[in-house]
Formats: C-alpha cells, sequence, structure tokens
C-alpha cells in the first residue's frame, strides 16, 4: 500500500455516520496516523510540576517515540528525544532525576538537558570541530504550554498550541480554577495501563456517554453511585464537539439541576472545610457555582483525557497494543482535597480500578470483534437526527449520543488527508 | 516444637510456621478458585490491602497505587465481582498460582505475626496468558477463628512497568 492508495481511501473509510473497522486494525495505517498524527500535531506530553526544580528531568513519550523532558538551568523546557546521536544507544535511562547532563553509557558522548553535544572522549578520532554544532540530541520541533501543560509538535510549522486547543483552552481554565492557587500538580506518580487494543477505541471511549450505564453498572450498584444517572436518558447533561477533535461530555446542566456543591465528587463541602475556605478566599460569592459546576470531562484529541479528577494520557506503541498512562490531580496546596482525590482516583482506575478494569475489557473486546468480516463498518449515527448548536456555535446533543464520536472521526479524517 | 536456624542465629517455631503456610495456601486457593466470600472472611476488621506501583516502599497517601483499599473498600471489590457484571472478571480468568518461600518475619507482643513469600500466578483468559510474579508480605492476627489477615501487601515484580488489567484477587 503506497501513500498515495491511502490517500485516496478516506473518503470511503470514514463516513459521517460510520467508519470502516479496518480503521483499527490496519498497519499500514497504523503507520500512516503515526506520520499523520502523531508525528505532526501538538501532542501532550508532561505537566511542568514534573519537572519543578532546574535540571529536573523526567522521560515521557509521543506515542513509541521516547521523550526526556527537561528544564534547563533557566528553567526553559526542553522535549529531547532519547537517542545518542553517535550511534544511537539510549542517554537516559533513569524514568526521572535531577541532572544538567546526559551521558551516553555506549562511548561516553555527553549531552546537555538542552540538547548539545557537549564532549566526547579521544577526540582526535574525529578530524573537524563541527561535530559539537551538528550533533546534537534530536528534539521536538515545537514545545509550548497552556496552565503548565507541555505539548510537542514533531512538525516546524502549523497551527499554534492554542490554535490547536481551540475551544478546549476553556477545560484547562476550569481545572485550574478548582485549584485555590490556580495551579495543578502531577505528583502522585502513574499507573501504565496496557491493553490489546488500539488507541482510538481508548480516545472514542472517553468521551462516550452511552457506555457507563451498562459498562460500569457492576460498580454504581455496588457504590449506591449517581453516576450511572447523569448518562442516562433523563439526563440533560450534553455532549460537545469542540473543533479539532476535541471532545466534551458536559455534565454541568445536571450538575445545576442537582445544585449541589462537591456533588460532582460525591461529597460536600463540610468534608473538606480547609479546601472551601482557601477557595473562597480566592473566589468570593461565585465559589458555589464554581463547586456546583465541577471539573471538565474533555478530550483533547489524541491523547489527553481531563477526567475531572484524572488526567489520562494515551499513548500508542502498536496497532493493538496501547498504554493509558493515569494520575491523580492534585490541587497545588490542597492537602485534604488532594488525599480525597488520591484515594478516589486509587479506586476507580488503573489496572484494577473499580471503572477503567472494565473500560479496558471493552477495548480489548472491540479488537477482537473487529476482526470480524462483517458488517465490516461501525455505526457511529446515534443523536445524529437531533444534533443542535449551543450558543458558541459547537454542535451539541443529548448525554448518550455520538456526536463525540463523529467529531473525532471528522477531524481525524482531515489530518490524514492533509499534505 | 522449635528448630533453631544456625544461619539466622534465631529460634524457628515450625508449628507456627506450618499454621502460615497453611494460611496462605489457603488464601491462595481461594483466590484461584474464585471463592471470595471465603477470601474475604480471611480479613479482620481493619484490614488494608496494598498493591503499589512504581516501586514496593512508595506511600500509598501520596502516590498512586494499583490497589490500595481499607476494609470498606474490600469488601466493595468482593461485591463488585459478586454482581456478575464486572466485565473484566466476566467470564472470570482461570487461575493457578504457586506459593513459595514462606517466612515468618517477626512476632508482635500483640500476637500478630509478620510474614512473607513469593508466588507466581498463571492467569490465563481470552486475551492469552500473562503471567504474574511477586512478593507478598502478611500481618496475621490471632482471632478465636484461627489466623485473620489485618495486612496484606502484594509487590509485584513489574510493578514499575505497564500492566495488563488486573481484576481478579492477586
Ligand atoms: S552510541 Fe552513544 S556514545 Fe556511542
Ligand atoms: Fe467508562
Amino acid at each position: 500500500m503506497t501513500s498515495a492508495d491511502l490517500a485516496n481511501r478516506w473518503d470511503s473509510l470514514i463516513e459521517p455516520g460510520r467508519v470502516h473497522g479496518s480503521l483499527y486494525t490496519d498497519p499500514d495505517i497504523y503507520a500512516a496516523e503515526l506520520e499523520r498524527i502523531w508525528y505532526r500535531t501538538w501532542v501532550y506530553v508532561g505537566h511542568v510540576s514534573e519537572v519543578p526544580e532546574p535540571n529536573d528531568y523526567v522521560l515521557k513519550s509521543i506515542g513509541p517515540q521516547p521523550v526526556i523532558m527537561s528544564r534547563d538551568k533557566q528553567g526553559q523546557i526542553h522535549l529531547l528525544l532519547n537517542r545518542c546521536s553517535h550511534r544511537a544507544n539510549l542517554v537516559c535511562d533513569a524514568q526521572k532525576g535531577n541532572s544538567s547532563a546526559f551521558r551516553c553509557p555506549y562511548h561516553g558522548w555527553t549531552f546537555s538537558n538542552t540538547g548539545k553535544l557537549l564532549g566526547y572522549p579521544f577526540n582526535s578520532g574525529y578530524d573537524g570541530t563541527a561535530l559539537k554544532s551538528e550533533l546534537g540530541l534530536g528534539r521536538v520541533a515545537r514545545v509550548a504550554s497552556y496552565q503548565g501543560f507541555v505539548f510537542g509538535s514533531f512538525a516546524q510549522d502549523g497551527p499554534t498550541l492554542e490554535e490547536h486547543l481551540g475551544a478546549a483552552t476553556d477545560a484547562f481554565d476550569r481545572l485550574v480554577r478548582l485549584s485555590p492557587t490556580g495551579e495543578v500538580e502531577l505528583t502522585a506518580g502513574w499507573l501504565k495501563h496496557k491493553v490489546k487494543a488500539n488507541w482510538k477505541m481508548l480516545v472514542e471511549n472517553e468521551t462516550d456517554g452511552y457506555h457507563p450505564q451498562f459498562v460500569h453498572a457492576s460498580i454504581f450498584s455496588v457504590a449506591d453511585s449517581g453516576i450511572g444517572e447523569l448518562y442516562g436518558d433523563k439526563s440533560v447533561a450534553v455532549c460537545r464537539d469542540l473543533g479539532n477533535g476535541h471532545t466534551e461530555n458536559d455534565l454541568r446542566p445536571e450538575f445545576r439541576r442537582l445544585d449541589q456543591p462537591l456533588g460532582w465528587f460525591g461529597t460536600d463541602p463540610a468534608k473538606v472545610p480547609g479546601y472551601v475556605d482557601q477557595l473562597t478566599a480566592v473566589h468570593g460569592d461565585n465559589t458555589r457555582e464554581i463547586l456546583i459546576d465541577g471539573s471538565p470531562h474533555v478530550m483533547v484529541f489524541p491523547n489527553l483525557f481531563i477526567a475531572e479528577i484524572q488526567l489520562f494520557v494515551i499513548q500508542p506503541l502498536a496497532v493493538d497494543e496501547t498504554v493509558q498512562h493515569v494520575t491523580a490531580v492534585q490541587y497545588k496546596g490542597s492537602p485534604d482535597m488532594n488525599r480525597r482525590m488520591l484515594q478516589q482516583t486509587i479506586g476507580s482506575v488503573g489496572p484494577a480500578g473499580f471503572l477503567l478494569a472494565d473500560d479496558s475489557e471493552m477495548y480489548e473486546r472491540n479488537q477482537r470483534g473487529v476482526h470480524a468480516r462483517t458488517p465490516e463498518w461501525l455505526t457511529i449515527k446515534r443523536g445524529l437526527h437531533r444534533e443542535r448548536r449551543d450558543e458558541n456555535d459547537h454542535v451539541i446533543g443529548d448525554a448518550t449520543d455520538e456526536v463525540p464520536q463523529r467529531a473525532i472521526w471528522k477531524h481525524y479524517r482531515s489530518l490524514m488527508e492533509g499534505q | 516444637m522449635h528448630a533453631t536456624s544456625e544461619a539466622a542465629g534465631m529460634r524457628i517455631d515450625t508449628d507456627l510456621l506450618r499454621e502460615v503456610e497453611q494460611f496462605i495456601f489457603r488464601e491462595a486457593r481461594f483466590q484461584d478458585e474464585l471463592e471470595y466470600d471465603r477470601w474475604e472472611a480471611l480479613w479482620t476488621d481493619d484490614g488494608v490491602y496494598w498493591v503499589p506501583a512504581n516501586g514496593d516502599d512508595t506511600d500509598p497517601t501520596k502516590q498512586v497505587s494499583i490497589i490500595f483499599d481499607n476494609r470498606a473498600r474490600i469488601a466493595t471489590r468482593i461485591k463488585q465481582l459478586h454482581t456478575g457484571k464486572r466485565h473484566s472478571q466476566t467470564p472470570p480468568s482461570r487461575l493457578r498460582r504457586l506459593v513459595s518461600n514462606v517466612e515468618l518475619l517477626g512476632e508482635g507482643d500483640d500476637g500478630q505475626v509478620r510474614a512473607g513469600a513469593n508466588f507466581v500466578v498463571y492467569e490465563s483468559r481470552e486475551r492469552g496468558v500473562t503471567l504474574w510474579a511477586g512478593r507478598s508480605e502478611y500481618t496475621l492476627c490471632r482471632t478465636p477463628d484461627g489466623l485473620r489477615m489485618s495486612y496484606k501487601k502484594v509487590a509485584l515484580v513489574d510493578n514499575d512497568r505497564a500492566l495488563y488489567t488486573l481484576a481478579f484477587l492477586i
């Protein structure tokens, strides 16, 4: 399959109400996705709180690519590829640390945490002095951040990060607004959950409001949870196409109807008085409304899912293998709230989580199912007849509609067809 | 009966060791054979069940863990399995585990016994076979019904890597 063949077939594989099964199973399509999505658009990499001090670094990824996120001594953040410019050994082993330089163990070349080649042993073996200026570490071409969330793009040119995020910037603003300091910290470490499924099964599920009552019925029933009703036929919540492949389950209409501060978190202000006082000191009379509206549920295409009190990062490794990294959101300076968010996160997500173990089972069952020869297509028509536009001209649907899945595929197609 | 461990220079209560071994083997069998209620009954009322991530000695009040259940959450976990709609265990994994290297690690004044053991679990489900290896550490209490667990920590060898779903009882 040549890339020209591929370019001609996206419109025959992706229609407004259905997508072809091969999009999840074809290794050539996966290879094309790496080039046109993962190694081109803005991809979420890490958070500034993971490298708080000068010379801190942490190992991250962009899909299968190993990326070192470093902070240099001036405080600037770099995204470097973990590949020695001599003969390709890995220059960094530790998951995280503090160092101004990385020394390759193979022949001892040394690189600064800005990616510059600093030196190499026995340098009479090279005739010129150009080596140092020519052979730095590979780097992700563009680095930008929004509310402390660091993104990278392998493309030299293209939309800015804020253009790419577009209306999804509001999700980050709403997330950090719930922190009394206006900052979140990702300091709780990551659970890494591996699944035998194509990465798009995960992306589409994150804002699928149709599945919770079925996939999560077991935990909703035994934990007496009200979450299921948010995603029911009676719910006034909406799902939304935020543009550029970003999608949302907006639960605020339900939370406003229920009118319970911190109801979205399954608690009430009396349980976290310290946090509520802190937030009130900042937001005054608006605090109640902020606590009723709660935290966003937004999938930022292609790999960052802001899930109220958790952040998920999706990492494709092969056409049928994906790792989902997840951590608890922590509000800088709010220990009482942070403890609760962490404990709720541990219960819900990761390999043994009450929720995510079952989502993951669905991804894998989908992946096995899609190999059956017919009906060939996956249907994403739900709510097509009742799509409407909100006051910002975004397409929205009812809580259980497939507006998000259609939005994801529309953007996907535009990226795959692009030059 | 007491035996002496020369190398460690300490006395081992072999009766206690056999009792602890039998407890741990029974626990393993309940897990493998999906005897959820009998497994849950092995816990004291204040039991804590911990499966750390990203190392064996993280602080579970500050860092994510794979499992960090208090007694109420252990009960929730069992209830969820009983619904028949815990999809990640529907159908349940077929399981067999080997437990070995059982050691007594200490005794408290209150009759509590600390013990450790290594294990390998062979899990078979539609996805394929997954091997899980690690070390369990227990705090066991003597009750009128025999030994009961007040603490079980499971340190998986792979706990710093990406793991497949772990919805059976480890
Ligand atoms: S490969 Fe790194 S120094 Fe040779
Ligand atoms: Fe789900």
